[in-house]
């Protein structure tokens, strides 16, 4: 635990000297970093210490604070949301050095250095504390040094009003985190969470109410669908570094939080495991398919990290459902799919920030339409780019199939024999989870193909370039990382979760990763037969004649990069048939007459729910709200009326 | 190790390329011609695999290793799906997600190869390709669910064991539906009329044909080779779900499944020689009607 407290206290203070020592972009980038990396490192260590060994560690405090108690406590839950959270921001943080670097001479890269180590710091304060007041501290603190690494570029106006949608998105969220924190404390008598195991015996209505106010509150951070707008506004603002870790790890506290309540509430009812399906299939679903119909990369990532949230949150519904229909099969591999899910996205959707950056650096542009070609300018993150997108569409080998296994998993063996009660949502499940894979394919095929492949369709691709090997390094790590996680976790996942599980559940495991060491086996296969085919392929060609000559054009003189499939292209044609859901506005003034006038044709695809549902609702709250503008009008002797009235009126009150 | 666990891919591995000669005998048929024989594309394969290649400027190593990561890909899904009544190489619970998945990787690298080429054409089959395929997986999922629920097991080789003619007649009438699902499925996947015209020479109009333009020589022998294994899996599946026969000797089933699937070369065939390309507009309808035939047979099983 000293370790931990260490790691806490140098973010502060790394964060603080990178704060005072603003003036040199240099020795501010240097502290920001070295508190970043060695904060991080020392973090780990308490953290893999009880993930190994499952022994639980504490800490409390004696703490001045009215009904706040300084307790922490990393328990197995609080470890494995630590190592990712360690792990990619220590990376992204050395990553942010050379990528910030750029901006020294128009930004202050001392504050924003001191905001990303305060956020690595509250990340980990939310996931270990153990006192209801001090996780809403710890998380105000996240949201807020969140909001200013997402202002960072703040003279643009689309960054503010980016800014501005997720600060109130995250309060909505901790207004219902404040009323849940609130009642369950009355209801337990105390803020310590060691107190509320007793919650469990509350009224199925009181838990119930508990679980609704969970949902809203953390669903707001994690992304789920509706309240997810901010994500696409938020993510494409930040610097890639600060999207990478906001992305990989922070949005996963709230799925943290979520756990963390559940584990207190005890038995669930059947429409909690229901409820979380439902909205992991809808942010499932519709997330990919607006991450399909963007062209901006880093909002198309955006998009999709709300439809991995989506897959974890179905698999923690399959788990629910199988508590309450005593199912241990769909409860123990459906959680441990899930929460093996929550890694796995922080190594490959921070791997494509940390790319989506790259570019970004190296070409000044997220438009994939104007992109192609990079893989020839950007080998590295080319490569780097690719790994991330096998995985994240979950294909074997990798890392993503791993944890999609564990979930269709539990459904075919668990959910499928079983009575209608767990058949019908494993159903569910599979057809969705089916059906996003398919999707995710089309997705990142999109990405890679037209922003790495092809012809450069604008000329600012030309002087493309790699990064540096302090951008590098990082994205490699995470690579190597998604594929070694992919083939090892029939080793990984039993050593991590021995000391958690019972027994009894420890053997239900033992099936699911038999069949995960078979698919161990067939990738071992699978890159065995490459090797022999290539070698054949290569013997074949080497006595052969091997030309090069230009794309099949069908005899076409003159044919220009512009003629190339665009992204809008590719996914014009699964856009038009899901339009029902995703209302894609298109402007086409097409060339009328003989001589025709230049045309143009224009598509983008608003947030339906941006657009539908919370524009005109917060538009119609601030029409209501200005009528108390009549009582702001700026003159002092009226306000000292008010004063005056106000204390008449509460004395009158008291007598 | 049992040496009998190789037999189905031994079996995919050597007849898959005389499925498509079946089927284009069968055609021809159709059409009063002669035909080409039943062997043409064993000659086309080594014709090319003789052959030097030529590489568009624009490509880089994703072209390279798309044709050969989609073979291996469809090899290792042969390992997976048993042949009459042999078990597979590799079987184990939860194998058919990786028989569908894998497939994925296929389709993946072959869509990822097509647009490493720059061209609009290739563009095109690669946008229709991951459309149909995103709903033919809901299909074939759809129609796995309803073998698991019927056989109880999440692996190819314990749902076509020795107990399932008994099942297949205890659940006949979703057997049926699900077989005709996995039919268009098939067609889709391996892009046979009604979904894709494998003869056509308008690149507008094609999907997967579209997608390997620029391959040539070795790659392209690859690919061939590669689509005619996916049409054996695929077609393994179908007919072992439509045509559940089993005597007891294993030369027996073996001969019986290897006619079966000279069966789906003919019926393949038919459909070809009897229908017209879809509009690609309509392809989509098909599939939702293959993944409406299994939902039928759902409900049948689940009721």
């Amino acid at each position: 635990m000293t370790f931990f407290l260490y790691s806490l206290s140098i973010f502060l203070v790394s964060g603080l000297l990178a704060l005072i020592s603003k003036r040199s972009a240099f020795l501010s980038s240097f502290f920001g970093i070295a508190g970043c990396v060695a904060g991080c490192v020392l973090g780990l260590i308490p953290s893999i210490q009880v993930l190994l060994s499952g022994q639980g560690l504490s800490f409390s405090f004696p703490w001045a604070m009215p009904l706040g108690a300084f307790v922490l406590n990393i328990d197995f839950l609080s470890a494995f949301f630590l190592v990712p959270v360690f792990v990619l921001c220590a990376l992204a943080g050395l990553y942010g050095g050379q990528y910030l670097y750029s901006y020294r001479s128009t930004h202050c890269l001392g504050f924003s250095w001191f905001c990303f180590n305060i956020l690595v710091g509250s990340m980990a304060l939310v996931i270990v504390a153990a006192n209801a007041l001090l996780f809403l501290l710890a998380w105000e603190l996240m949201a807020l040094a969140s909001f200013f690494l997402v202002i960072f570029e703040a003279k643009k106006e689309s960054v503010r009003k980016a800014g501005w949608m997720y600060l109130i998105t995250t309060h909505i969220g901790t207004a219902f985190l404040l009323a849940m924190f609130l009642l369950m404390a009355q209801s337990a008598k105390s803020m310590n969470f060691m107190d509320w195991d007793k919650l469990e015996y509350l009224p199925s209505l009181a838990r119930g109410i508990f679980f609704i106010l969970a949902v809203v509150g953390f669903g707001a951070k994690a992304g789920f669908m509706p309240l997810h707008i901010w994500l696409p506004e938020a993510h494409p603002a930040a610097p890639s570094h600060v999207s990478s870790v906001m992305s990989g790890v922070m949005i996963k506290t709230g799925i943290y939080g979520l756990i963390r309540i559940l584990s207190f509430l005890g038995f669930p009812s059947f429409w909690w495991g229901w409820t979380l399906l439902a909205i992991g299939i809808i942010s499932g679903v519709l997330g990919i398919l607006f991450a399909l119909a963007q062209s901006d990369l880093k909002r198309l990532l955006a998009y999709s990290t709300v439809e991995n949230v989506g897959i974890i949150t179905m698999g923690l519904g399959i788990t629910l459902l199988g508590i309450a229909y005593q199912i241990p099969v769909l409860t123990v591999i459906g959680f441990v799919g899930s929460l093996f899910h929550v890694l796995n996205h922080a190594l490959y959707k921070g791997l494509l920030f940390l790319c989506a950056g790259a570019v970004l650096h190296g070409t000044g542009m997220r438009d994939i339409n104007l992109m192609g070609g990079l893989l020839k300018r950007m080998r590295y993150t080319g490569l780097f780019f690719l790994a991330g997108a096998i995985a994240i569409c979950g294909l074997p080998p990798l890392n993503g199939f791993g944890s999609e296994f564990l979930i269709y998993f539990a459904c075919f063996t668990g959910g499928i024999p079983g009575s209608h009660n767990v058949a019908i949502p494993a159903l569910a499940l599979i057809i969705f989870l089916s059906l996003i894979g398919g999707l995710s394919i089309a997705c990142f095929s999109k990405a890679f193909g037209i922003a790495f492949s092809g012809e450069p369709r604008h000329e600012s691709m030309n002087h493309a370039h790699d990064t540096g090997w302090l951008m590098k390094i990082p994205m490699g790590i995470l690579a190597l990382s998604c594929i070694l996680v992919g083939f090892l976790s029939p080793c990984l996942l039993p050593r991590i979760f021995q000391n958690y599980l019972s027994a009894e559940h420890l053997g239900i495991l033992e099936k699911a990763t038999f069949s995960l060491s078979q698919i161990t086996i067939a990738s071992i296969v699978f890159l065995f037969l490459l090797g022999i085919l290539a070698l054949v392929r290569s013997l074949l060609l080497c006595v052969r004649k091997v030309e090069t000559t230009v794309t099949w054009d069908c005899g076409y003189a003159a044919p220009t990069a512009r003629m190339q499939y665009t992204g809008t292209s590719f996914s014009q044609i699964l856009v038009e048939f899901y339009n029902f859901f995703l209302r894609v506005k298109q402007k086409l003034s097409a060339p009328k007459g003989l001589f025709p006038e230049p045309g143009s044709f224009s598509m983008e695809t608003p947030d339906l729910f941006q657009e539908k549902v919370f524009s005109p609702l917060f538009v119609r709250t601030g029409n209501v709200l200005c009528i108390l503008h009549t009582l702001q009008h700026g003159r002092i002797h009226l306000y000292v009326l008010y004063i005056i009235v106000m204390l008449i009126v509460l004395l009158l009150w008291k007598l | 190790m049992n040496a009998n666990l190789f037999i189905p891919t031994l079996f995919a591995v050597v007849f898959a390329p005389l499925i498509l000669g079946i089927i284009n005998r069968t055609k021809a048929f159709f059409g009063g011609r002669h035909g080409q024989p039943f062997l043409q594309l064993y000659y086309d394969l080594f014709k090319l695999l003789r052959k030097g290649a030529t590489y568009s400027k624009t490509t880089t190593y994703i072209f390279r290793l798309g044709p050969m990561v989609g073979l291996v890909c469809v090899l290792l899904a042969t390992t997976l799906v048993p042949f009459g009544g042999i078990r597979s190489f590799l079987c184990f619970p939860g194998d058919i997600l990786l028989f569908a998945y894998i497939l994925g990787l296929m389709r993946f690298f072959t869509v990822l190869a097509a647009l490493d080429t720059g061209s609009s054409f290739e563009g095109m089959g690669a946008a229709r390709e991951v459309h149909f395929s995103a709903l033919a997986e809901v299909a074939f999922f759809l129609g796995l669910i309803v073998l698991a629920k019927a056989t109880s097991s999440a692996s190819f080789s314990d749902m076509y064991s020795s107990s399932f003619p008994y099942i297949w007649i205890a659940n006949s009438t979703q057997m049926l539906l699900v077989g005709v699902a996995f039919f268009l499925v098939l067609l889709t996947e391996n892009a046979r009329i009604p979904v894709d015209d494998p003869n056509t020479h308008l690149e507008l109009t094609m999907i997967h044909e579209v997608m390997v333009l620029d391959h040539s020589g070795p790659d392209f022998a690859f690919i061939l080779y590669g689509s005619a294994l996916k049409l054996w899996v695929l077609g393994t599946i179908f007919t072992q779900t439509i045509f559940p026969f089993r005597s007891g000797s294993i030369y027996l089933d073996l001969l019986f499944s290897f006619l079966a699937m000279i069966v789906l070369g003919v019926i393949v065939g038919i459909v070809e020689s009897t229908m017209a390309r879809l509009r690609l507009l309509r392809v989509p309808q098909l599939l939702v009607a293959a993944a409406a035939l299994s939902t039928v047979a759902l409900v049948l099983s689940m009721r």
